[in-house]
């Protein structure tokens, strides 16, 4: 048993690097990582376990380049400017070969601001502004996860087949409800020019008034609603809503919703029928997810949630692109983590050299009720590489890097 | 038509779920004049204690009211010995020390919450009975909902009758109106603010397992509760039970048809109808100005010149300081940097509250229009770091001129919040308004030019600016004008009658304040090389309460070893361990226990007990 797991995570992590030499007693490659592990931690605690999972495999199948991963975490409190300072610790003190992390957006762009000043890679995980890659994008910043954007293009595919004309939208009040709200509009408006948003609902993030909110779309009494809230938000809008009959005879598409670290609390409560994007973990059945989630109930005696394979496959990636720029100088990084493939619990994946975004995507699916529980059903898996603007208007996006 | 009803409802029931929490906040300090900072956290605790009591029991009504009055039951006895054990040593401590204590266990709630119930949002499945709604107006409405217009007026009336109508509500009336007074009638104190504290502790956990139908027990749920609760006994009136009620009444209406009308004014909204409040009416709602019983002013030590050996001991921590860049690594420098930036911001909210006598719960406002003014004048106007530090001096300046005549009419906590609200516009507008200030994403890229890019010669300015800048505070202190402020602090009949204008020389000290804390924030926008809506954020603006009543208020060398002791725990704690929150928490409460005049005024008095003996 002991010896077949081996094996196994053996030819997974090879697969993942495929420059790995076996060799012992060198330098261990160190990630210097930070992340919101006191302020997030429903989304940092599985994240942490994620790549905790992958840096064991990757060592056990020989390390990159024949030299371990070493991973140096930091808790950044969800401030920016501490994450900051924890950044030049890591560069100065722990002597890191890169840095990585990252949950809140205004943490990844002031980390990634930071090493470009210094000359250092950054691979940045969770967070989801465009302006990452885009408009503050840098040649030292690599990008993980399916931008608001990407995420909103592959939600818009879905809801442009619906008959619906008249939408309301619902999103926290700051950067991301905001960018995810204008991207939508926009690329439906493109797909579908006969349709129309007659409302819009800001509350404060973490603050929502759900009953006089859930009121207020109802008077405009749209045929279909965006939703941009989650967490706590979500849990008290969907509540509401529910008593309230909003969703009823309504469609609904709604962003990350289906991500177990949301989708879990809503419990027998999670509306039927809405378009989410997320992460149906028990029922993704390819060889790449269920080595994964075996793996990682045996260490963890628990699920994974959407943050783990957010941490998994930040190892991977940076063990791919570590071992594709064949050492670990920075500017050879910074070249050659472009065009690195690497493998992750959704499927392989690679960073793009014109944005260095990620091609990982996410699953969209619609939610329903099975034995108490929400979860996604008639999923697909959106790969990120074909939800992104043309090339030439990403150029026009990215001043700063070229 | 309809509508305007159905969302009238609405906005009925969230003020009954508003005045739930807010109600035991009033009582507390109506009685004990403590800011208990962490009523947010006893609340957060009721919901917790609530989900792992309901979960276990059978879903019929009787059985969950039962359970929330269990919950309500176990949040009071936490109340209790969070009077017993932390706030009872400190009742004699200086104005608002207190809050410091309050604010060591919201740390301490925060990491043993997260231990024992763990990070997800824990929510409670709602039985038939929980969802079933009512046809009002045509539309579907909660019966839940209703359930909770109710509930808001009853506990209203069953605390107005248990105050005025037992014998133990006599005596709290009685302590609440003249404390002294009631001692001296031999009225057990300790007996009575325990009890005072289990209600309050008591009501706040009623109100977080009565919202668990609503919402999910969460780990961020203190903060907005506590914030919330302070806008509405503030603008009810402080320890007005009736005045809660309405200004709960005037928050939730305001909040369920502001939305209608302007949906994107939800962040400031409230903060906005509390400052027009504390404008037309200083002392709330339906508060009265203190009486005179109720105005424990005690004589404030007079600060001096420090004495020569604290001179000398001064001037080796400067040259230390100058001479760290030889031998510190780049990190500690980072470090440094701060701290040098920590000891300029808290000592400009220092000559607010020592001298001024005006306690500030928004400082960070000062910070974060002098980091935004910093930031703009690079990006907008590619002003050059010292041009950029210019207007991180005059922006703020300007502001805590234009601002300070509102603020200075008014006293104690209701200024405090008039400053929170300010603070809390201002930072409304940079995590919203996108376009100038690049909203929650904030500016990047601001990092010093030229000679100041190499670290040491940063940090050599930083330290040139911020201690110089404080040293400009305490000359100003010291100077006549000083004393004039501090002759308004203690007396201001007496200020007036020798022909000192109290108004003016109080709207020049928050200027004065504001301007430095500005220049402290302009300092951090390029130590940091970004600009954040944080640095106005809430947290800020306790970071600097913190350190000058960690510091000491009494001394001038108090928030100077605040902003030390507290930016190095903060920063090597998080350093060092997950658990971080814990520990700092535990380190102030002790540090509160140990020194309830601040380091610096604790280390004053062993000094002076060994000179004048």
């Amino acid at each position: 048993m002991n010896l077949t797991r081996r094996v196994l995570l053996t030819g997974t992590a090879a697969l993942a690097a495929p420059a790995i030499v076996r060799a012992q007693g060198t330098r261990p490659i160190r990630i210097g990582e930070i992340n919101s592990y006191t302020a997030i931690p429903s989304f940092t605690l599985p994240y942490r376990n994620g790549w905790k999972l992958a840096v064991e495999q990757v060592n056990a199948a020989g390390g990159v380049l024949g030299r371990p991963l070493e991973v140096i975490s930091r808790d950044d409190a969800g401030k920016p400017q501490d994450a900051v300072r924890l950044a030049g610790e890591l560069l100065d003190e722990q002597k890191v070969d890169l840095l990585a992390g990252g949950f809140l957006s205004n943490v990844g762009l002031a980390v990634s601001d930071f090493a470009l000043q210094r000359k250092k890679l950054f691979v940045a995980s969770e967070p989801l502004a465009d302006a990452l890659v885009w408009e503050k994008g840098n040649r030292y910043c690599y990008r993980l996860r399916p931008s608001t954007y990407m995420q909103a293009a592959m939600l818009v595919e879905e809801a442009a087949k619906l008959p619906a004309k008249k939408w309301v939208s619902v999103a926290p009040n700051y950067e991301y409800g905001q960018s995810a709200v204008k991207w939508f509009k926009q690329l439906l408006s493109a797909k579908r020019p006969d349709v129309r948003f007659v409302a819009e609902q800001w509350p404060a993030l973490g603050k929502i008034d759900a009953g006089a909110t859930v009121a207020a779309l109802a008077r405009a009494e749209p045929e279909a609603i965006l939703n941009i809230t989650f967490g706590p938000d979500l849990t008290n809008f969907v509540r509401q809503g529910n008593t309230r009959g909003l969703f009823e005879k309504r469609a609904v598409v709604s962003m990350l919703t289906g991500e177990p670290e949301y989708l879990e609390p809503l419990g027998d409560e999670t509306p039927e029928g809405w378009i989410v994007t997320g992460y149906p973990w028990a029922q993704v059945d390819t060889p790449a997810n269920q080595e994964f989630v075996s793996a990682y109930q045996e260490k963890f005696k628990t699920h994974p949630m959407m943050g783990s394979v957010v941490g998994f496959a930040m190892i991977r990636a940076i063990a791919a692109g570590v071992a594709k720029s064949g050492n670990t100088d920075t500017e050879h990084m910074a070249d050659g983590f472009a065009g690195a493939v690497f493998d992750t619990p959704f499927g392989r994946a690679a960073f793009r050299a014109i944005d260095h975004q990620s091609t990982l995507g996410t699953f969209i699916g619609k939610t329903v009720l099975k034995d108490g529980r929400g979860v996604m059903a008639d999923w697909h898996y959106d790969d990120g590489g074909k939800f992104l603007p043309p090339d030439a208007e990403v150029r026009k996006m990215r001043p700063a890097a070229g | 038509m309809d509508f305007l009803a159905v969302q009238f409802l609405t906005g009925l029931a969230s003020a009954s779920s508003l005045f739930l929490v807010a109600a035991g906040l009033t009582v507390i300090f109506g009685v004990t004049r403590v800011v208990n900072f962490a009523h947010g956290s006893l609340f957060m605790l009721g919901a917790y204690i609530g989900w792992s009591i309901l979960t276990r029991l059978p879903r019929e009504p009787g059985w969950f009211a039962l359970g929330v009055l269990g919950a309500a039951g176990a949040t009071a006895l936490l109340g209790v010995m969070l009077e017993a054990i932390v706030l009872r040593r400190v009742y004699r401590a200086p104005e608002l020390f207190q809050l410091l204590a309050t604010f060591g266990v919201v740390l301490m709630v925060q990491d043993a919450t997260l231990a024992v119930w763990g990070p997800n949002d824990l929510s409670l499945a709602r039985p038939a009975w929980l969802r079933a709604s009512v046809a009002i107006a045509g539309q579907r409405f909660p019966a839940y909902d209703l359930f909770l217009i109710g509930i808001g007026p009853l506990v209203l009336l069953a605390l107005w009758l248990l105050l005025h109508r037992t014998r133990w509500g006599v005596l709290v009336r009685a302590a609440t109106q003249d404390r002294e007074m009631t001692a001296a009638l031999g009225v057990d104190q300790r007996l009575l603010f325990s009890a005072v504290f289990a209600l309050g502790a008591g009501l706040a956990g009623f109100g977080g397992a009565l919202s668990l139908p609503d919402q999910s027990a969460n780990l961020q749920m203190d903060l907005s509760a506590v914030v919330e609760a302070f806008v509405i006994v503030v603008i009810g009136g402080l320890g007005s039970l009736p005045g809660a009620y309405l200004a709960s009444l005037l928050i939730g209406l305001l909040q369920a048809f502001g939305i209608v009308f302007v949906p994107r004014a939800t962040l400031v909204l409230v903060f906005v109808a509390m400052a027009a409040v504390l404008l037309i009416r200083p002392n709330g709602l339906l508060g009265r100005p203190l009486a005179p019983g109720q105005i424990t002013q005690e004589i404030r030590p007079v600060i001096r010149a420090a004495p020569t050996t604290l001179k000398w001991l001064g001037l080796a921590c400067l040259v230390l300081a100058i001479v760290a860049p030889f031998f510190a690594g780049p990190f500690l420098l980072s470090v440094l940097t701060e701290c040098t930036i920590a000891i300029l911001f808290a000592a400009s909210l220092h000559v607010m509250m020592g001298p001024g006598g005006m306690p500030s719960f928004g400082h960070a406002a000062w910070f974060g229009l002098g980091a935004y003014a910093a930031a703009l004048a690079v990006e907008r106007g590619g002003a050059s770091t010292m041009v950029a530090l210019l207007a991180a001096v005059l922006v703020p300046g300007i502001f805590a001129i234009v601002f300070g005549w509102f603020v200075v009419r008014l006293a104690g906590v209701y200024l405090a919040m008039l400053t929170l609200a300010f603070a809390q516009v201002v930072w409304a507008i940079a995590f919203q308004w996108d376009a100038l200030t690049g909203g929650d994403n904030g500016i990047l890229g601001l990092w010093p030019g030229g000679w100041l890019r190499s670290a040491p010669a940063f940090y050599w300015l930083t330290l040139a600016i911020c201690v110089g800048g404080a040293l400009v505070l305490r000359r100003a202190m010291m100077a006549p004008f000083g004393y004039a402020l501090r002759a308004t602090r203690d007396s201001t009949r007496r200020a007036q009658a020798i022909g000192l204008d109290p108004r003016s020389l109080r709207a020049a000290a928050f200027a004065l304040a504001g301007a430095a804390a500005g220049l402290a924030g302009g300092v951090f926008a390029f130590a940091k090389g970004s600009v954040f809506p944080g640095y106005a954020g809430i947290g800020r603006s306790v970071d600097a309460l913190v350190m000058v009543l960690l510091g000491g208020v009494d001394t001038m060398a108090g928030p100077i070893v605040g902003a030390l002791a507290y930016t190095g725990l903060y920063d090597v704690l998080l350093l060092a361990t997950s658990q971080w929150r814990f520990i700092l928490g535990l380190a102030i409460i002790l540090l509160v226990m140990a020194f309830p005049e601040g380091i610096a005024g604790a280390t004053r008095r062993f000094w002076l007990r060994g000179r004048e003996a």
